[in-house]
């Protein structure tokens, strides 16, 4: 091996502009330009947060396309509280529930359900919950709203950080505490860089899914209370009650440019950034590539600006917070037992007074009639999900896979169905109304289509994935064993795609579920479309300020989505990992 | 360089660097009985020498090291390091792992560092340090480099540098060649032994853990060998062959080759089938030998030069295995009769012999008997199956019966050898998909 030219190679890259000074070169302005920006946009926005509620009312929302790019800021930059929220509930949970046993016994099974719950139906109670908090200021509100993202993004970023926790390597645990680590420096070195991939794709998706809620959240009314914070979503409420359909097209514009430059300035550098944790030996072919990285690295200024942040964390990450002595034994002695009982005992009893005390608020308003209304709403809600899942099936495995086993098309596509996961759909539904309207068309049946809208792109790239990653070998023998077309779908295409499809359906039935409280109620103006559906139910409940039918609601929904989870998703998930993994 | 041979002699003065008294450890299984991994193991390591734990795999010896290392505690006895008991990880001892184990998202630097960062080391002082281990140790040049950029024998250099940097008394080094290739592994071996006679390791003794005979022979000056289920120590062998040492010297040979003896001789005395495995009966931990492999090393053993009688280590080294690779395949011969191991010998039965003469179908008739006859476990899957009436039987029945005995991870391998070999044999089949053994092969 040529020793030089490998030192060569690696000295080169980063280090490739020192001979010129600290004069600041072209990349040094424009990074700092965007960092200003942003530090400005933060500043402003905050004090606007803060802001007393009868400021809404003397300066409502309105549809003057010179507030827009405010508008879109404030909707971000709630999602970015949301996600720094999320980010510091994953690292306080996850890390307890891999910690200790005892919290692990309660918080792995909660994090489970609680993704599955339909989080929409929650804004009513937090709403008048965050108010009670913050009487009187905007700030109540806006909690509200960034509690509603939050619930949509926290809980499976938590369960991926645990289970990365849960996965850490044996040798490198074993350096780690042969070496006498503080915890500190241990989450440090060892556990968050372990699980950072794994934690980013998660707050990707969690961010995809994020949109939704964001625009759902906006404009909320909660029985007599109706609120409208400044942002897209109520924005695009005030442009449906007004019935303009310009003011709803620039929303759809203006979501598109957000996302798009969240895309480029946020996850993409975070993402090429974040390949070198990636836990292999080799090193891999193609590198995620970020323009906006590669111009921060190159920017000295920049860096210089940064070491100061470098040294502190650097400095914070040598704290020993306490000497290693021997890990607690891996065989529970008696005590230990008794405890876990003990413990469990107290768990169980929490729970039977959580139900009790749901059964008592439910009974005092509703009788068994209600319930049977509501299971029977959820079977039509099911069966539009179900039937949606698979017509949307129909249409993008073939599509995906097509392009998936044509590297020029997903290279091309592939960005395309992200950005239209991540596109909430909610946007759009104003345009599907006026067009149902238009037609005089059934809503039981064509208000459907709204909740995959948003959905479907899941299945799509997940396919496209599977596809791209199919084994070139595995092709060639099936071409050169000449299949017949069909055969070929059978044995060949649809095992290899079988696990990323999976995911993706998974994905997409969930969102599904949870865009059901949005999609099967639609206005434009005076005119209300609604489908008989449990979306439709929690929606009008929630409207009404009746808050033991939205329990009920939820409740069932819960309970549906845990169902199919449980029955149809797990099993399948289980044969895609034992039979048809290609590895 | 002759000068540490002496350092073999005990040394009067003051305690051992690593004292180990009767130190036994239980693995323990869920629901099944505890399994000993270590018995009444004693040892010490003193002053300025290089000690190898050598044994096959899965005899402990891993777990003894870990228990001086202080990653983990002895179910009884105790370990002391320059007379202080080990109550955790203990700052006198530095460990290099078979897997390198080096943080991937840090640099060459970095990772050498790590140790340093741990003990607060200012980080002035541990960048000179850091650069002068890995000027030592033969790296300089790639300090920014990440480790997926080094072949595997520079990353070993890392974790030697990295362990080397916090000035341990005690290396500790689990495996630390096996991972390598023949060339790469040799060269490190050299270079270390280099280090280590002119004095330039900031240590004062090495423990090695390893399968490897000759490794053991050419590096160390006392070889503790430990025999499996559980892991006792056997002997003690002092190596007192002038450095450097070369392979082909005849005492160097002469030494390989007692060893090897003495590794084989723990069946002799005992019935054949009797302690080859962990467990006995239809309890026996199986390893995982495909039937093609053991028909190549039969044939290997019938052809020329050795004709139905091969001593080990050329043949080994023949067939370009580690002698860690050729004994469960040689002991599944010789649990099936078709091969008999001794004295540092695989000899061929008649069974065997014909085996090999035979053609595909004789082959399978002839390992389906012995297969019937020898493996209790095949035996008894076989008997419950033509009991039943529907010749049926769920996979799930025999695992219970297993995972009584031995952990879920045996179970598994264990189940997972018979249905292979008795797929070979068309003994029995075996489904995957709905886990039921049945009589009814697909003809």
């Amino acid at each position: 091996m040529n020793i030089r030219a490998v030192t060569d190679s690696v000295r080169a890259a980063p280090l490739g502009i020192r001979a010129r000074g600290l004069l600041p070169n072209l990349y040094d302005i424009v990074a700092f330009v965007v960092i200003a920006g942003v530090f400005v946009a933060l500043a402003h926005a905050a004090r606007e947060m803060g802001a007393p509620l009868s400021g809404l009312d003397l300066t409502p929302v309105t549809l003057d396309p010179a507030n827009l790019p405010e508008y879109a800021l404030r909707t971000t930059l709630r999602m970015f509280a949301a996600i720094l929220a999320s980010l510091l509930f994953t690292f306080v949970v996850a890390t307890l529930a891999a910690k200790s046993r005892k919290a692990e016994l309660v918080i792995v099974p909660a994090l489970d359900i609680l993704q599955s719950v339909p989080v929409l139906g929650f804004l009513t109670f937090t709403v008048v919950f965050f108010m009670g908090l913050f009487p009187g200021s905007q700030l109540g509100v806006e909690c509200a709203a960034i509690f509603a993202i939050f619930t949509s993004q926290a809980w499976n970023m938590a369960f991926s950080f645990y289970q990365s926790l849960r996965t850490i390597p044996g040798d490198l645990d074993e350096v780690t505490r042969q070496f006498r680590f503080s915890p500190w420096l241990r989450f440090w070195r060892l556990e968050l860089p372990f699980a950072a991939p794994g934690l980013i794709w998660n707050t990707m998706m969690s961010m995809s899914g994020g949109w939704f809620f964001v625009v759902a959240s906006e404009a909320i009314t909660v029985g007599d209370t109706s609120v409208k914070l400044p942002g897209i979503g109520s924005w695009l409420a005030l442009a449906i009650e007004r019935q303009d359909l310009r003011a709803v097209g620039l929303a759809v514009a203006t979501m598109a440019v957000v996302i798009l430059a969240y895309d480029q300035l946020l996850f993409r550098p975070i993402v090429a950034w974040a390949d070198k944790f990636r836990f292999e030996q080799t090193a891999a072919q193609q590198r995620p590539r970020s323009w906006v990285y590669d111009l921060v690295r190159r920017a000295r200024l920049v860096r210089r600006i940064f070491a100061p942040v470098v040294l502190v964390a650097g400095r914070l990450a040598m704290i020993r917070l306490s000497a290693t002595t021997w890990r607690a034994p891996s065989v529970p002695g008696k005590l230990g037992k008794i405890g876990e009982i003990v413990w469990l005992a107290i768990v169980l009893a929490g729970a039977a007074y959580a139900l009790w005390f749901t059964v008592a608020y439910l009974r005092a308003a509703l009788g068994i009639s209600d319930v049977a209304e509501a299971v029977e709403l959820g079977f039509l809600t099911f069966l539009r999900v179900a039937v949606l899942i698979a017509v949307a099936s129909v249409i993008w495995v073939p599509i995906g896979v097509w392009i998936g086993l044509r590297p020029w098309a997903a290279e091309r596509v592939q960005p395309l169905a992200q950005f239209l996961a991540a596109f909430p759909a909610n946007v759009l539904f104003p345009m599907a109304v006026v067009a149902i309207v238009a037609w005089k068309l059934d809503p039981n049946i064509w208000l459907s289509p709204l909740m995959v809208l948003g959905t479907q792109w899941y299945i799509l790239f997940n396919v496209i994935a599977g596809a791209s990653a199919f084994p070139t070998d595995l092709r060639e023998a099936s071409t050169l064993y000449r299949l017949r077309t069909w055969q070929w779908w059978r044995k060949v295409v649809i095992p290899g795609i079988f696990p990323y499809y999976v995911t993706g359906a998974l994905t997409a039935s969930g969102g599904s579920w949870n865009a059901s409280i949005v999609a099967e109620v639609a206005s434009w103006g005076d005119t209300r479309l609604k489908a008989a559906g449990l979306g439709a139910y929690i929606a009008q409940a929630t409207e009404a300020g009746d808050y033991h039918r939205v329990v009920l609601g939820i409740a069932v929904m819960s309970v549906f989505v845990i169902a199919c989870n449980r029955l149809l998703w797990r099993p399948l998930y289980r044969v895609a990992e034992r039979r048809f993994r290609l590895d | 360089m002759d000068a540490h041979l002496s350092a073999a002699a005990p040394v009067s003065l003051g305690s051992p660097l690593v004292s180990v008294h009767d130190v036994r450890h239980l693995y323990h299984r869920g629901g099944a009985a505890d399994l000993l991994v270590l018995d009444d193991v004693r040892l010490t390591l003193r002053d300025n020498e290089i000690v190898a734990l050598l044994g096959r795999s899965g005899c402990g010896k891993s777990t003894l090291l870990r228990i001086i290392a202080g990653l983990m505690p002895p179910t009884s006895g105790e370990v002391a390091i320059a007379g202080a008991p080990v109550k955790g990880p203990a700052s006198e001892v530095a460990m290099v792992f078979q897997s390198f184990a080096l943080f991937p998202w840090l640099t060459v630097l970095e990772n050498v560092e790590i140790g340093l960062e741990a003990l607060g080391v200012p980080a002035e002082e541990r960048r000179k340090r850091a650069v002068g281990a890995i000027d030592l140790i033969g790296l300089d040049g790639y300090e920014i480099a990440y480790p997926k950029e080094l072949s595997g024998g520079m990353r070993q250099r890392v974790g030697l540098a990295r362990a080397l940097v916090v000035h341990p008394k005690v290396l500790l080094m689990d495996e630390p060649f096996s991972a390598l290739d023949v060339l790469t592994a040799e060269t490190l071996r050299t270079d270390l032994l280099d280090l280590w006679c002119e004095g330039r390791m900031p240590i004062e003794s090495v423990l090695i853990v390893t399968h490897n005979i000759e490794e053991a022979v050419l590096m160390c000056d006392r070889i503790l060998l430990f025999s499996s289920n559980p892991g006792r120590i056997l002997a003690e062998i002092k190596v007192a062959l002038p450095r450097p040492r070369n392979r082909l010297d005849p005492a160097f040979r002469q030494l390989v080759d007692d060893i090897y003896a003495r590794m084989t001789v723990q069946s002799q005395g005992k019935p054949v089938r009797e302690g080859l495995f962990r467990g006995t009966g239809i309890s026996m931990v199986l390893p995982r030998v495909s039937p093609n492999i053991q028909a190549g090393l039969m044939e290997a053993v019938a052809a020329e030069p050795y004709n139905g009688r091969a001593d080990l280590p050329p043949l080994t080294a023949n067939l370009q295995m580690e002698i860690d690779d050729l004994f469960p395949i040689a002991e599944t011969l010789q649990l099936l009769r078709f091969a008999e191991l001794a004295e540092g010998d695989l000899r061929l039965t008649e069974a065997g012999r014909r085996f090999v003469q035979g053609g595909p179908d004789e082959r399978k008739k002839l390992f389906a008997q012995h297969l019937v006859a020898y493996v209790p476990l095949a035996g008894h899957i076989k008997h419950v199956l033509d009991e039943r009436a529907a010749h049926r039987a769920p996979a799930t029945r025999f695992r219970d019966e297993l995972e009584d005995q031995m952990s879920e991870e045996d179970a598994d391998k264990t189940l997972r050898a018979v249905i292979s070999w008795a797929r070979y044999a068309e003994v029995f089949a075996y489904d995957e998909s709905s886990g039921v053994f049945s009589l009814d092969n697909p003809s």
